[in-house]
């Protein structure tokens, strides 16, 4: 028998009547198997398999009704048609064939036309029936293996993006998703130089997709905000990246608030959430913050803008924040939450030290049900406990601060072949971001070095005239020869750089930059007159010089003019201005 | 929800009609992608929209990119206030012509 011929089973204990019916079945070209008693037609059943039954009702042992109930059970899922021979005709005998599991009936005496017919009929059943098994099967198979995978993902996923998981009192937050994976972010952090940054982030779409761009945004935010760096330069970074990785149809509405706790004020950038509340005590709702600029990941960085509002920050003030989740969530009557709620709840109570659990409950009497449409974020942050903490984390910075290495000198000689083709400021950089004191002075170190190992490279080691760049042409000229005289470099040309710390006080210190170059030197008192004359038209160029000394305690040069030392003071009570 | 599109020579005019969602992105999609060449100019109507969300503002992204990203000309008009509120939060008119 082939392994796509139908099978039947003919299960009757009339010997003429199967006689019959098997010649009628072999004609049409189908196996067949016989049974005389429904005994025998239950053990064949379960060792053959056979496609279709075709049953007598009234057989010795077990008749048909009851083989019918037990094969039908042993079927399981796999649809057997079983069809009653009978010469019955009042309807409550067949009925019970029915209620025993039978699927349809052939009277006597059988008839060719009518048998085919009704066998390929339920043909068509049984395989239409056999696809659905099948693809439920598949369906069932998937979904585990995705759960499965789901659950490891989201295990990852957490572990990567600490999102509402900071550290910070004062910051209280509602993150509901909609399904496994959260599109909204909310990630808090204190700066190295003191202050809080908050970012809350809302991706389009649900799930998985949405939550992958989680990823980076979280560790740019946290990097960078440990380091040192501002808000704009943070923003500026995240959209960058998002525009990179993100599909254009995906973006990020968010909002960040940098908190200074110095001057108690807030700077915010809101790109696409819905408007930000500023709730007074004693007064409400005072201000709201509109969103101004597109969200992330959509202009590229040159046009991308990270201007910011900024507010006064009181002590008791409260400042809240909505995914449009929240304002757009629906109750059963199909009607939004809606912002001018929010904003009734938050004017209602404007006496307690924080709504939070207010709007909390509010969304919960609104929505009524488990159900949710959207991801929902909704942060609180409340002034008075921000500050109050953020007083003992500088305390704790303070000390902090004063670990790691304290007095020590590194230096660094780059001979020719280091010079073509290494950069020695990250090294350096990463270094001075060893020291915890260092942290917050972060872009001005690095603009004091960027400008003297250019000096050093381009006017000492190279020999180069700036005065070259004073017009575009001569820009472009400018850097040609710089490549040329790279590439020409005499093996003698050297820059060795040392950079000095030592502590001054209890609370500060000096860093002694000092570069030497292999140049010849030049008349440096003639050009330092000029510079603090600035009589200059400075052009494209001339603005190193000026922009270390604005920097530094004092700037000068030595020997032939080839050595240049520099000294940066720090201390613990300055705060770091962008 | 449905969506009607017509080119009239290099200019392609789309009208959207009830809920803008992700269960449009099909045929929003169709209304343009198999232009001969990205159209130099496409006009909006969302008289009847009644209601766009992300996801159709990242569909709108995705037209503006194939209309030729920043040189793209793209107007959307007749929107009602509920939609013109969900464009200006994200700031949409610094990216479209919003009328």
């Amino acid at each position: 028998m082939s392994s796509d011929q139908v099978s039947v089973l003919i299960a009757d204990d009339n010997a003429s009547d199967r006689m019959i019916l098997r010649a009628l079945l072999a004609r049409e070209g189908y196996a067949v198997y016989e049974a005389d008693d429904g005994e025998k037609a239950l053990s064949i059943f379960s060792e053959e398999k056979p496609d279709v039954v075709l049953m007598d009702a009234l057989m010795p042992n077990m008749d048909g009704l009851e083989a019918t109930t037990r094969i039908k059970a042993l079927a399981g899922d796999r649809f057997v048609p079983v069809i009653f021979l009978t010469s019955l005709q009042e309807a409550g005998a067949l009925a019970e064939c029915i209620e025993a599991g039978g699927d349809d009936f052939l009277t006597k005496p059988y008839n060719q036309t009518i048998l085919r017919a009704k066998l390929s009929a339920f043909e068509r059943v049984r395989q239409l029936n056999v696809t659905v098994h099948e693809q439920k099967n598949k369906i069932e198979e998937f979904n585990k293996r995705l759960l499965h995978e789901q659950d490891i993902a989201k295990q990852v996923f957490d572990n990567i993006t600490p999102s509402g998981r900071h550290n910070i009192e004062g910051i209280k937050q509602l993150i509901s998703s909609m399904a496994i994976f959260n599109g909204d972010v909310v990630l808090a952090d204190y700066k190295p130089s003191g202050g809080i940054h908050v970012m809350v982030g809302d991706f389009t779409g649900h799930g998985l997709p949405a939550a992958l761009g989680a990823m980076p945004l979280s560790e740019i935010f946290y990097g960078m905000t440990r380091k040192g760096f501002s808000l704009q330069d943070i923003l500026a970074e995240i959209n960058k990246r998002l525009k990179r990785i993100l599909p254009v149809s995906n973006f990020c509405c968010a909002m960040f608030v940098d908190i200074d706790t110095v001057a108690h004020q807030v700077n915010v950038w809101n790109g696409g959430l819905p408007d930000a509340l500023i709730i007074r005590k004693g007064l409400g709702v005072i201000a709201k913050i509109k969103s101004t600029h597109l969200p992330l990941g959509i202009l590229s960085s040159d046009r991308f803008n990270a201007s910011v509002d900024t507010y006064e920050l009181r002590k008791g003030d409260l400042f809240c924040m909505f995914s449009d989740g929240v304002i757009e969530m629906e109750n059963q009557q199909g009607e939004f939450f809606g912002a001018d709620r929010i904003e009734s709840v938050c004017n209602e109570h404007k006496d307690l030290p924080s709504v939070f659990d207010k709007v909390v409950d509010e969304l919960a009497d609104f929505s009524g049900t488990d159900q949710q449409t959207d991801d929902i974020t909704f942060v609180e942050l409340r002034a008075d406990t921000l500050l109050e903490h953020i007083e003992l984390f500088q305390d704790k910075q303070q000390i902090k601060r004063l670990s790691g290495p304290r007095d020590w000198t590194l230096s660094l000689d780059l001979r020719p072949e280091s010079l073509k083709h290494f950069d020695p400021l990250p090294i350096f950089l990463h270094v001075l971001m060893e020291c915890p004191y260092l942290q917050s002075h972060r872009s001005r170190l690095y603009t004091i070095l960027s400008e003297l190992y250019s000096n050093a490279l381009e006017h000492g080691v190279l020999g180069l005239d700036s005065n070259l760049k004073k017009d575009p042409a001569g820009f472009a000229s400018y850097y040609q020869m710089r490549q040329q005289r790279l590439e020409d470099l005499d093996t003698h040309a050297y820059v060795n750089i040392s950079i000095e710390h030592r502590l001054t006080g209890d609370n500060e210190g000096d860093l002694i930059f000092r570069f030497e170059d292999s140049g010849k030197g030049f008349d440096y008192a003639s050009k330092l007159v000029a510079v603090d004359g600035k009589s200059q038209n400075l052009g494209y160029c001339g603005r190193g010089i000026p922009l270390i000394r604005s920097l530094a305690r004092t700037f000068e040069y030595l020997g032939a003019g080839n050595i240049v030392q520099v000294i940066y003071h720090w201390n613990l009570s300055q705060t770091e201005i962008e | 929800m449905a969506i009607w599109s017509q080119v009239a020579g290099n200019e392609l005019s789309i009208k959207i009609q009830g809920r803008f969602d992700f269960s449009s992105h099909q045929q929003f999609r169709e209304s343009y992608e198999n232009l001969p060449q990205p159209p130099s100019k496409v006009i909006i109507d969302m008289e009847q929209t009644t209601y766009l969300d992300s996801s159709a503002l990242g569909m709108l992204l995705l037209l503006r990119d194939f209309s030729g990203g920043d040189q793209a000309n793209i107007s959307i008009i007749n929107s009602n206030e509920e939609v013109k509120k969900i464009l200006s939060i994200s700031n949409f008119e610094q990216l479209f012509d919003i009328q």
